[in-house]
């Protein structure tokens, strides 16, 4: 029975483990396992190139089938691991066969949450996460006239961006007070609102669909709780996702919100890591035990493992960013606001340039950049640690922040 | 007639040369980034793991001097993180997702820096 290091889940995080494996000079066997039947691919383009008809579908992959095959990197596409058998350190494959390891490392990403509401599943009605989806969707797209974005998340706000460019009606339907309520502050929600607002998008705050009207085997609107019924031929949710956590749970490992792993990335069993959408982990950043879904998170915890099982094991320490791109909008964040209580605008917000510093006792937590590139890779550095960064000099606008980055 | 149809036939060479001399020319379609003909044909010395975001640098290249004059001026991202290369930066340091390859880039040449993280 060949052991080395079984991945599963070969999405950014399972191919950045495998990546990092090799470069940090791992020589074992490595098997990259993955439900979807592509190779490796990026899921940031499908709701931007990808949607704006700017990138290929086809142009999603991370590396050509040959870098596997160089790197010695066994790869088993469209296929799924239904269970891991612990004691004996072997996964088993639906559909029979079964792998040997040494390391198990946990990468199965999250799902889509699916609409609670009657008539979901009506054709008409599509998600958002995977190449297949975006290719169902892009197909409906064609032929939409009145669009119902059902989420004011990042994925949400994406996508009527890019709907939006191509002269359809699109309505945003947010339950929230404000857009990406979790991840940025009031300052840059308010920023996004009017800037979906002039172009074109009606953003409905504080509505909850309520129910999806079907017609003629599609659909034709969506009922809003307020009241008011909005047309509609095509309807894309992105209301959030779900760890997929079930093979860890049936394991007997631990989940807490994601599975649950140490500062190492590792589960309760020394043999078996978590990284990624799926894995919750004590972070100084977010004030304890968090899930965090970005390209950053899988990256940096996929190279940790990485370090760790080549040899060199060092904590996870790194600082959390994202970004996301809506019209001409680069929006960047680093570390996590939740529970600041003060907040300081560098920049003008109408110019669309400026950046919001999150500050909580004094100390700084995050930063949002709106087309200020500059202020979050200096955030970043200033995250990292040591920063004396005070909100007064944050509020200077002749003080530059990188100055106050610790030599 | 589709919205999203891209498909621009046409293709550029692009050549590649590694930090140890090694040299590979791929033809990359226009309107792909530099970054992303490395990335698809396989080349080693560009890592890009922000996918062409303009956020991590780890596609760093010194691209040949008798091109740089051809090349679209810096823009303030780039500039950003050409401050954060793991390679020392040079005069003639480019992210190479931020170089989009056009009929007049025809035969461009790159070096990759030893690492890019
Ligand atoms: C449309 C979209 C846009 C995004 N934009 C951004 C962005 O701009 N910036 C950013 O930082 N992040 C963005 N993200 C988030 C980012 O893509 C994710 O955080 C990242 O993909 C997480 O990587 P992962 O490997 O943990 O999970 P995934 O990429 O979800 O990969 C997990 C894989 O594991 C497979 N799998 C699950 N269970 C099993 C099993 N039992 N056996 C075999 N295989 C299994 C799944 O099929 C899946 O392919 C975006 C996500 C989406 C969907
Ligand atoms: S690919 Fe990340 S900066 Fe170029």
């Amino acid at each position: 029975m060949p052991g080395g290091v079984v991945i599963a889940g070969a999405g950014q995080a399972g191919f950045q483990c495998a990546f990092s494996l090799r470069a940090e000079g791992y020589d074992g066997p490595i098997t990259l396992v993955g439900e979807e039947p592509y190779l490796p691919y990026q899921r940031p383009p499908l709701s931007k190139g990808c949607l704006l008809g700017k990138q290929d579908l086809d142009d999603v992959g991370l590396r050509p089938a040959a870098f596997y095959e160089t790197n010695r990197i066994e790869l088993q596409m469209g296929r799924r691991i239904a269970s891991i058998d612990r004691a004996e350190r072997r996964v088993l494959l639906d559909g029979g066969g079964e792998l040997g390891y040494d390391y198990l490392i946990l990468a199965t990403g999250s799902r889509n949450r699916l609409l609670p509401v009657a008539n979901a599943i009506l054709g008409g009605v599509f998600y958002l996460r995977t190449r297949d989806e975006a290719a169902s969707l892009m197909d409906g797209l064609e032929t939409a006239r009145s669009v119902v974005v059902i989420g004011g998340g990042f994925i949400g706000l994406e996508v009527a961006a890019a709907v939006s460019s191509y002269g359809m009606n699109v309505v945003v339907v947010e339950p929230q007070a404000r857009l990406m309520q979790r991840a940025v502050g009031p300052v840059v929600s308010a920023h996004h609102l009017d800037l979906h607002t002039r172009h074109g998008v009606r953003i409905a705050l504080g509505a909850a669909p309520a129910e999806i009207l079907g017609g003629g085997g599609g659909v034709v609107g969506v009922r809003l709780n307020t009241g008011e019924t909005l047309p509609a031929d095509l309807v894309v949710a992105g209301i959030g996702v779900i760890p997929q956590t079930e093979l860890a749970e049936a394991a007997g490992l631990r989940v807490e919100n994601g599975i649950a792993v140490d500062e190492y990335l590792r589960t309760e069993d020394d043999a078996i890591y978590a990284v990624g959408d799926c894995a919750s982990y004590v972070s100084r950043f977010g004030g304890g035990r968090v899930r965090l879904q970005s390209v950053q998170n899988a990256v940096d915890q996929a190279r940790c493992v990485a370090g760790g099982i080549a040899g060199a094991a060092k904590p996870y320490d790194a600082v959390p960013w994202f970004w996301t791109d809506q019209y001409d909008a680069k929006l960047q964040m680093a570390g996590l606001s939740n529970g600041f209580d003060t907040e300081v605008v560098r920049g003008e917000v109408e110019s669309g340039q400026f950046s919001v510093l999150y500050f909580r006792g004094g100390t700084l937590l995050a930063i949002d950049s709106v087309n200020r590139p500059g202020d979050h890779m200096a955030g970043r550095k200033l995250l990292a640690g040591g920063s004396t960064l005070t909100a007064d000099q944050a509020a200077d606008g002749s003080f530059e922040l990188k100055t106050a980055i610790p030599a | 007639m589709s919205l999203f149809n891209r498909k621009p036939e046409e293709t550029m060479k692009v050549t590649y040369i590694s930090h140890s001399g090694a040299s590979q020319t791929v033809a990359v379609l226009v309107g792909e980034s530099v970054m992303e003909g490395a990335v698809k044909n396989g080349i080693d010395g560009i890592v890009a793991e922000c996918g062409g975001a303009c956020l991590c640098a780890t596609c760093h290249v010194y691209v040949d001097e008798s091109w740089l004059s051809v090349l679209a001026p810096i823009a303030m991202d780039e500039e950003v993180m050409l401050g954060n290369t793991f390679a020392k930066r040079e005069p003639n340091s480019r992210l190479s997702c931020q170089i989009i390859v056009s009929k007049e880039l025809d035969r461009l040449i790159v070096r990759t820096p030893e690492a890019q993280n």
